[in-house]
């Protein structure tokens, strides 16, 4: 029984220095639906690249520990070697060549040829392809899966649910398939295609094919697999039999956390005036896509947004800015507002801090003083000065105004001349804070505030922010993907899960509940499992 | 479980607008030719069908040459100029040898084989340089194999110019080379090598028009009613439509001739078609659908749809580039080969410069664009694009009073082509690219999908 079961071994990853993934053990026996789970960056796809032999990995000096298949080192150096060595994925994003077709798909770069005189003398490559013979092979794939397609269909305009089915028929395909990796096969899935889909992969591990199962949703890992492995921070956490274990533990394995940031708990005092209301909004950010959300935020408030990466909670703020097609009811101090459009939102007070802070939110190239005052010249038209017919920068009032902020936000940087990216990542988060209080906003909207920032950092940025609440009296919405800074600053946390909002909950409420709401569970239901299980409100 | 999805049917529904805007370019060249066919005045159809054919001749190779890149993701091929110049250092070796020993030695057919051959190494050799520089500017291989043009240029130049005669020894009395014994003369003289393909057999205009259409018809019958294709759902209503259409056309094309042949119309003095050449041709048309049909040709339609997955799925992608850029470049150099013959002089440092240009312009009046192109295309394009040629002085003649602004209408005609090819392919991609909501415009398979999601 041990014959051909797969191992890591001790395995650890550093990119530049940095740990993602630190003496991670894993079995995966034959015959086994392996469930893996684990937050956004707890390290699960540096774990499949490393499986995979993928190129990022080897690029960045390769990981440490081993992986082992039936008790040898599998040496899996290129994606080329981990096919050969019986192990196969079924991505999350599609692997498909749309303008190909079905059977096209199934059998790429694993054409069956036919030896033609050509090709005895100019080798292997100009053999000529066997078309009955693949499209004989993708029949059988599909049929296995249950699919009444055509193999000839072309790949473009089949619905989701299709392509997903291909891949998986792709991989059943390969002979001597031993290992299969699903990687939130579901997330693109409907109710019904997902029970198929469950039913096929049990399918397959009944014929002896020992799976891994990645996926956010606790109810499919509870239901479908035998055992599951957590990963939190990049390390091994546990690995149990799903039977002897609930969706709440799993869940408090998940996010638990050694380091907490510690929260204030005197009571703000917050009107009642709701500065804005959202209903129904939808916006059509790619991986990030909101599927109707409705809230609203009270005057001086930090609401926290929260969930898993691609459930949509990053869409909402983007959205809220026009960044991409948006629809939706948007009320701010009681007027209706046309969201789409960028300028006039800035206009009416709401101000952004992207995520994506080198992209959107700097001009790296130019000096700190003459982005803070970007935005508030070409939106309000500060810092101009008007000679006759022609508008000129006001360098003094541009200056001024960059040194009060270099004081106010203690930025640590040489002199206001200095080009934005010179600076360290936290002192670039101050910039862009900087440049949105130039627009004397009363809506700040501000999304992974933290991301790629050191932890003493971390703790000025929240700190700033939570100071503009209190003593400016400025409404916050801050989205973000690590739980523990939202709840040590907000009043309020959404939880976003697959474009809606899965519940509201106080900063107080139990990782459990936490863990299982981002996982898809509804508020009472993650309540119940909670209590359950025993868990109290953390501490 | 069996049966639990839904058959993916649905023919893709006709746009009439959608037609025209895919074949603007084609369409506005037929406008053009048949406005120049009304107005041209001191046209003969016996000269037009000559100069016509004879452009064809030369030309089809070359463009020929550019439908594995576009097939592989490299887009339009510009760099074909450097494949025309490994053509051109051949014809220059094999010409001075040959003058040298006065046509005795490496002159007609010999010679022509000699210049084949002679290019092959140069061009494989430039080809795999030129492939590499593309797999380095991956997403700007266009204006790269603009600049290899240029490059290529400048180094062909660069030898022809000095290094012949100042590095390689020559005779100093040879009469393809300079006064001063360094570089080669502005134009080389093909001498026996002239026509020397076109000569091997040539059968007569109109006989030859009869004999094709009548193996393409016997070809259509045996593809529809002997060797029958796979009852796979492919044979659709579609390609019944196809089969009668193209018999009928076929049939028809048959019985005019003939009647030409039996009137003794004036197409009876068309210039003679050298069928050997047409072999040729046909020749490396059966080669290109070949290569296609082999795993290599599957790999290079993997990378050309997206060679992010290719890579995924074990294809080495830069290899497979390397290998549809030198085969080009091979073609190239062989084309202007056939292409110098059939013109009987070498204008030694112009004759390379608008080969990239116009085969480009002439594969895209064809109905080609940067992610698509066909044997069909490159026929079409090329018999459209060289009848824009002849006719355009016609035209100016005729709407202008000057037959020199038609000359210009050329130049005007074959970079407004890119142009507005290569315009109106981003502008599809942009649009395509364009983020929507849902429900607002969009595409029918969305709506498909957004269906059967419930």
């Amino acid at each position: 029984m041990n014959n051909g079961i797969l191992e890591f071994i001790n395995v650890g990853k550093e990119y530049s220095g940095h740990a993602v993934l630190k003496g991670v053990n894993m079995d995966v026996r034959p015959g086994e639906i392996h469930a893996l789970i684990g937050e956004n960056g707890a390290g699960k796809s540096t774990l499949m690249n490393i499986l995979f032999g993928m190129p990022v990995i080897h690029a960045t000096g390769g990981f440490t520990g081993e992986v082992r298949i039936g008790g040898e080192n599998a040496n899996i150096m290129n994606p080329y070697d981990a096919m050969q060595a019986g192990i196969g994925m079924v991505h999350q994003e599609f692997m498909l060549i749309p303008g190909f077709t079905i059977t096209e798909n199934i059998k790429l770069n694993r054409e069956t040829t036919k030896s033609s005189p050509m090709s005895k003398v100019f080798g292997k490559r100009l053999e000529t392809l066997d078309h009955e013979s693949m499209a004989h092979d993708a029949r059988k794939a599909l049929d296995i899966m249950g699919m009444d397609i055509e193999e000839y269909t072309r790949v473009h305009g089949l619905p989701v649910g299709h392509m997903q089915f291909v891949e998986i028929a792709r991989e059943i395909d390969k002979t001597g398939i031993r290992f299969l990796v699903f990687d939130e096969p579901t997330a693109v899935l409907t109710e019904s295609e997902t029970e198929h889909l469950l039913d096929a992969i049990r399918k397959l591990a009944a014929q002896g094919i020992g799976i891994i199962f990645i996926s956010h949703r606790l109810d499919e890992i509870i239901r479908l697999s035998d055992r599951v492995t957590i990963l939190r921070d990049g390390e091994w956490v546990a690995t149990e039999d799903t039977k002897n274990i609930t969706a709440a533990e799993i869940a408090r394995l998940m996010v638990g956390r050694a380091l907490t940031l510690d929260r204030d708990e005197s009571e703000r005092k917050i009107s009642d005036e709701e500065i804005l209301t959202v209903k129904d909004l939808r916006v059509n950010m790619p991986g990030e896509e909101v599927k109707g959300v409705t809230f609203s935020v009270r005057k001086g408030e930090i609401l926290g947004i929260g969930g898993l990466a691609g459930q949509g909670k990053l869409g909402i703020a983007n959205g809220l800015m026009g960044m991409y097609p948006v629809i939706g009811d948007v009320t701010f101090k009681g007027e209706p507002m046309d969201v789409s459009k960028t300028n006039e939102t800035l206009k009416k007070g709401i101000a952004f801090l992207s995520e994506d802070r080198k992209g959107v939110g700097l001009l790296l190239t130019s000096p700190i003083d003459l982005n803070i005052a970007f935005n508030a010249m070409e939106v309000q038209g500060k810092f101009l000065k008007k000679i006759g017919p022609f508008t000129f920068t006001d360098t003094a009032a541009i200056k001024a105004n960059a040194e009060k902020m270099v004081k106010d936000l203690d930025i640590r940087c040489t002199s206001i001349a200095q080009n934005a990216g010179a600076l360290s990542g936290g002192n670039q988060q101050k910039v862009c804070v900087g440049k949105a209080l130039a627009l004397d906003p009363d809506l700040l909207l501000v999304s992974e505030p933290t991301r790629g920032i050191d932890i003493g950092a971390k703790k000025l940025i929240l700190d700033l922010l939570k100071t503009l609440a209190e003593e400016q009296g400025m409404t916050i919405i801050m989205t973000s993907s690590e739980l523990a800074e939202l709840r040590s600053i907000c009043d309020r946390v959404l939880i976003i899960c697959e474009g809606k909002v899965a519940g509201e909950l106080s900063p107080t409420d139990s990782d459990e509940v936490y863990g299982m709401m981002m996982s898809g569970m509804s508020k009472e239901e993650a309540m119940k499992a909670a209590k359950n299980a025993g868990g109290g409100p953390n501490d | 479980m069996n049966n639990w999805i839904a058959k993916v049917t649905g023919q893709p529904s006709f746009d009439l607008k959608t037609w025209i805007l895919d074949h603007i370019v084609t369409i506005l060249f037929w406008a053009f030719i048949i406005l120049g066919l009304l107005t041209a005045q001191n046209l003969t159809m016996d000269g037009f069908f000559t100069e016509l054919c004879n452009r064809f001749y030369r030309n089809i190779f070359l463009i020929l040459s550019l439908i594995i890149p576009v097939v592989a993701g490299l887009g339009l091929n510009f760099g074909i100029v450097v494949g025309a110049i490994a053509g051109q250092l051949a014809v220059i070796a094999v010409r001075y040898w040959g003058i040298a020993a006065n046509e005795q030695h490496f002159g007609g057919l010999t010679g022509f084989i000699m210049m084949i051959i002679i290019s092959l190494p140069i061009a494989v050799l430039i080809g795999w340089l030129t492939g590499t520089l593309y797999n380095k500017t991956k997403g700007q291989e266009m204006i790269a194999s603009l600049i290899v043009g240029y490059f290529g240029n400048g180094v062909y130049q660069f030898i022809v110019l000095f290094v012949i005669g100042a590095v390689i020894p020559v005779a100093m009395a040879h009469p393809m080379i300079l006064y001063d014994g360094v570089g080669i003369r502005m134009s080389v003289d093909m001498g026996s090598v002239t026509y020397s393909l076109d000569d091997l057999f040539e059968i007569p205009f109109v006989p030859f028009m009869i004999g094709a259409a009548a193996v393409i018809l016997l070809f259509l019958l045996w593809n529809q009613f002997i060797r029958k294709p796979k009852a796979d759902g492919r044979t659709t209503k579609l390609n019944v439509i196809a089969f009668t259409v193209y018999a009928l056309l076929s049939a028809a094309v048959m019985v005019y001739f003939i009647i030409q042949l039996v009137t003794g119309s004036v197409l009876n003095r068309v210039r003679d078609v050298p069928v050997i050449l047409i072999l040729v041709v046909v020749l490396l048309a059966v080669f290109i659908q070949w290569i296609m049909n082999t795993k290599l040709g599957q790999d290079f339609r993997s990378c050309g749809m997206n060679q992010a997955i290719a890579e995924a799925n074990g294809i080495n992608v830069n290899r497979t580039r390397v290998i549809a850029t030198i085969i080009s470049t091979v073609l190239a150099a062989w084309g202007m080969v056939i292409y110098l013959q059939n013109m009987g002089t070498l204008n030694t440092y112009t004759a390379h410069n608008n080969v990239g240009y116009f085969s480009v312009a002439a594969i895209l009046v064809g109905g080609a664009s940067v992610d698509k192109a066909t044997i069909g295309q490159s026929i079409t394009g090329c018999l459209l694009f060289h009848a824009m040629f002849i006719l355009s002085p016609e035209i100016g003649k005729a709407v202008f009073g000057q037959a020199a602004l038609g000359e210009y209408f050329r130049t005007f005609m074959v970079y407004g082509v890119i142009g507005l090819s290569l315009g109106l392919y981003v502008w599809r991609a942009n649009k395509r690219a364009q983020l929507k909501m849902p429900g607002e415009g969009e595409s029918e398979e969305l709506k498909d999908q957004r269906l059967i999601a419930g």
